[in-house]
């Protein structure tokens, strides 16, 4: 998808658009609460799209760094005393390091060491929140502060719709970026054929590794956003389940595209608050339209959805 | 929900026919359970409770004249889930109170909604620090750990000892009962001799049980649900050990026997009544809502009753009798009964309320049960 600048403003526009038209069709807070966790899902779904669309390495551990994200800022201030927001800012740091420790070495081999890589580490973050009970608080979960800004005390769903939508919006803006530049052009080279690309001088390695650092910085703003937004987080925010959700995210909503990924972190948070319709067979009837939604748009809700548009155009 | 409504359209539209001019708006109580999920062993007693006890409240004539309408959502065992059903409840579904929670961290995801709501809720779950701090609008029915612990404690001065040898996993419940025990150690007048610890998976604890014998433990407590305890409990036999075994309330269940095998004959836990409901003697207070709750819920469900059933039982009763108390539905009228609760008698015990405690029950909520023959025998 070679993003030129009418692309940009229309995903930009689009995002904008759906935005400011939810709190006026649903201004409850509960239904603002939803609409908060999607954008703060999609941030994540965001990062492991190009994980996953430009680099074509998965992250089977992605909520691994979710959960950095998400603890930092409920731990900082509790432990070392700092603001919530230096705290979250600290897990950013420290995810992105993490990514850069691991991505290092595996992402000079070919294929999908990476996923391996990433479900051991996110296994492994899940297990130190769960058992290092006096820091982390355990399976019961810890309470994170609120954020106060300069006196401002950020409470409410309506807050942090606003604000979540706000970190969406930019988060999309820098992706859209980053496909339009020159590591960008080099990930989509490689993506068709790694041995063309590094014959004509793009170093495969370090562009992969840049975007793997970025998903898991993605990731823990994520998290981190999640923990002051929900003012409670518990091990479950790391769990493998999330991590596969996440990836089902991006793959429902088409792998590499910007807008697919908000759709799927859309249609995965709001389809079980829908779904309780049904009562008992809520899980049975999301399975089924995920196998439909898989069967009729195989590249994903957006990229498919697109496709159909220009060839009922050319016909 | 659709055949609830259904039911209930079906007996307003009776009752308009028959005349009466009263607006039998029906009493919305909410609850989000761990259905599924990791906690669902919890949970799906609980949904069955809740949902088979207002069925029967409301062909008994529902409370204050109006049908109750159940709204239960699943959060899965979910914490974040749990959250946003419970602003689910709060907004849409305008619930009047809300008894659910089936973990201790999907409760205290919802603490803050409910509590932000002026709406009274009763957990169902184990954490103290459900209630402790009081939080004006939280309740909870179930027992905690350090009760359990004050229990085994008592009995053991009972018995003439004084020296403990601790051994607990180190996950979940055995950790938060461990933490529990050595806290309450000192004001029973226990010395803990021992302190030993094992992994979840682990297959042997003789290294653990060698060092509580070095120690000159008197007695040993084990804290811990699942395999581990079975494990213990033969370990403990296979080392030829004579000091008595206490286990926690957490093995309450015939499985533990069964894996323990002969090596449990002898060992003591404290235990809620509904384990023993048929042993209880005629005179005491909770023999007969113990078994009314037992008959009930076996002949309806065709499974074998649990505690956490119950406590999804009393949270509703408890909930029921003070909106009939209070005349209205108002959440601070309603909490306000909840809190004059007294002489309350549930599955978990006699529920007395104050505005400093919000769970209400004391140590005889638990019954102390020895092990013989293969099966439980209630001490007192």
């Amino acid at each position: 998808m070679a993003s030129g600048t009418r692309t940009k403003l229309l995903v930009l526009g689009s995002l904008l658009l759906v935005s400011l038209l939810v709190p006026l069709l649903f201004p409850s807070p509960f239904h603002l609460r939803v609409a908060a966790l999607v954008w703060i899902n999609a941030v994540a779904a965001l990062g492991l799209a190009l994980l996953m669309g430009l680099a074509g390495q998965v992250s089977l551990g992605h909520a691994g760094f979710l959960g950095i994200g998400a603890y930092a800022t409920a731990l900082g201030p509790k432990h070392l005393g700092l603001d919530p927001l230096a705290s979250m800012g600290l897990g950013l740091v420290a995810a992105g390091l993490l990514a850069f420790l691991v991505g290092r070495p595996i992402l000079r081999l070919k294929g999908h060491y990476l996923a391996v890589a990433t479900l051991g580490l996110g296994i492994l973050v899940h297990l130190v929140l769960v058992s290092e009970v006096p820091i982390t608080g355990g399976p019961d979960g810890i309470q994170v502060p609120r954020l106060e800004l300069l006196g401002w005390r950020v409470a409410g769903p309506a807050t942090w719709y606003g604000i979540t939508g706000i970190v969406l919006l930019l988060a999309a803006w820098l992706a859209l970026n980053l496909e339009d530049s020159s590591t960008g052009r080099a990930l989509r080279a490689l993506h068709d054929s790694e041995v063309a690309a590094s014959v004509v001088g793009v170093d495969v390695a370090r562009h992969k590794l840049v975007v793997f650092v970025i998903a898991a910085v993605y990731a823990a703003l994520a998290g981190g956003l999640f923990a002051l937004f929900n003012r409670f987080v518990t091990p479950d925010v790391a769990g493998f389940l999330r991590s596969i959700e996440l990836v089902t995210m991006v793959v429902i909503g088409g792998m590499g595209s910007i807008l697919g990924a908000v759709v799927g972190a859309a249609l995965l948070t709001v389809l079980p608050q829908a779904l309780t319709l049904f009562h008992e067979y809520e899980h049975a009837v999301l399975g089924l339209l995920i196998i439909l939604f898989m069967v009729f748009l195989r590249q994903g809700i957006v990229p498919g959805i697109a496709g159909l548009l220009t060839r009922r155009r050319a016909a | 929900m659709n055949r609830r409504r259904l039911v209930f359209c079906a007996t307003s539209a009776a009752l308009l026919a028959t005349g009466p001019t009263f607006a039998a708006e029906p009493i919305k109580i909410g609850s989000f359970l761990s259905v599924t999920g990791p906690a669902s062993f919890l949970g799906d007693p609980e949904k069955r409770t809740l949902e088979l006890y207002v069925e029967k409240i409301n062909a008994a004539g529902g409370v204050l004249g109006r049908k109750i309408e159940l709204v239960i959502y699943d959060d899965g065992g979910d914490a974040s889930n749990a959250r946003t059903f419970a602003t689910r409840l709060v907004e849409s579904d305008k619930v009047v109170a809300v008894v659910g929670g089936t973990t201790t961290a999907t409760s205290l995801a919802a603490i803050p909604v409910l509590e932000d709501a002026r709406i009274p809720f009763i957990s169902l779950a184990g954490g103290i620090e459900i209630v402790e701090p009081v939080k004006p609008f939280t309740f909870k029915t179930p027992h905690t750990d350090k009760m359990a612990c004050e229990k085994i404690f008592d009995d053991v001065k009972k018995r003439g000892f004084s020296k403990v040898g601790m051994i607990s996993s180190t996950a979940g419940f055995g950790a938060s009962m461990r933490n529990q025990c050595l806290k309450v150690a000192p004001e029973r007048g226990i010395q803990i001799v021992a302190d030993e610890r094992y992994a979840p998976g682990d297959t042997d604890t003789t290294p653990q049980l060698n060092k509580i014998k070095g120690s000159g433990a008197e007695v040993i407590v084990n804290a811990d649900f699942g395999q581990g305890p079975a494990i213990v409990t033969r370990n403990v036999k296979q080392l030829g050990l004579e000091i008595p075994l206490y286990q926690s309330h957490g093995v309450a269940s015939k499985s533990f026997i069964d894996l323990a095998g002969p090596a449990a004959e002898g060992v003591r836990l404290p235990a809620a009544a509904m384990l023993v409901a048929e042993q209880l003697p005629e005179g005491d207070p909770q023999k007969k809502v113990v078994l009314d709750y037992k008959t009930t819920y076996e002949s309806t469900q065709k499974q074998p009753v649990s505690t956490f059933g119950g406590h999804a039982y009393d949270g509703l009763m408890l909930l029921v009798q003070a909106i009939q108390r209070a005349g209205s539905t108002d959440g601070v009228k309603v909490r306000d009964a909840l809190r004059a609760t007294k002489g309350f008698i549930g599955t978990g015990g006699v529920v007395n309320m104050s505005p400093t405690d919000h769970m209400g029950l004391d140590l005889s909520a638990f019954r102390m049960l020895e092990i013989r023959n293969g099966t439980w025998k209630l001490l007192y």
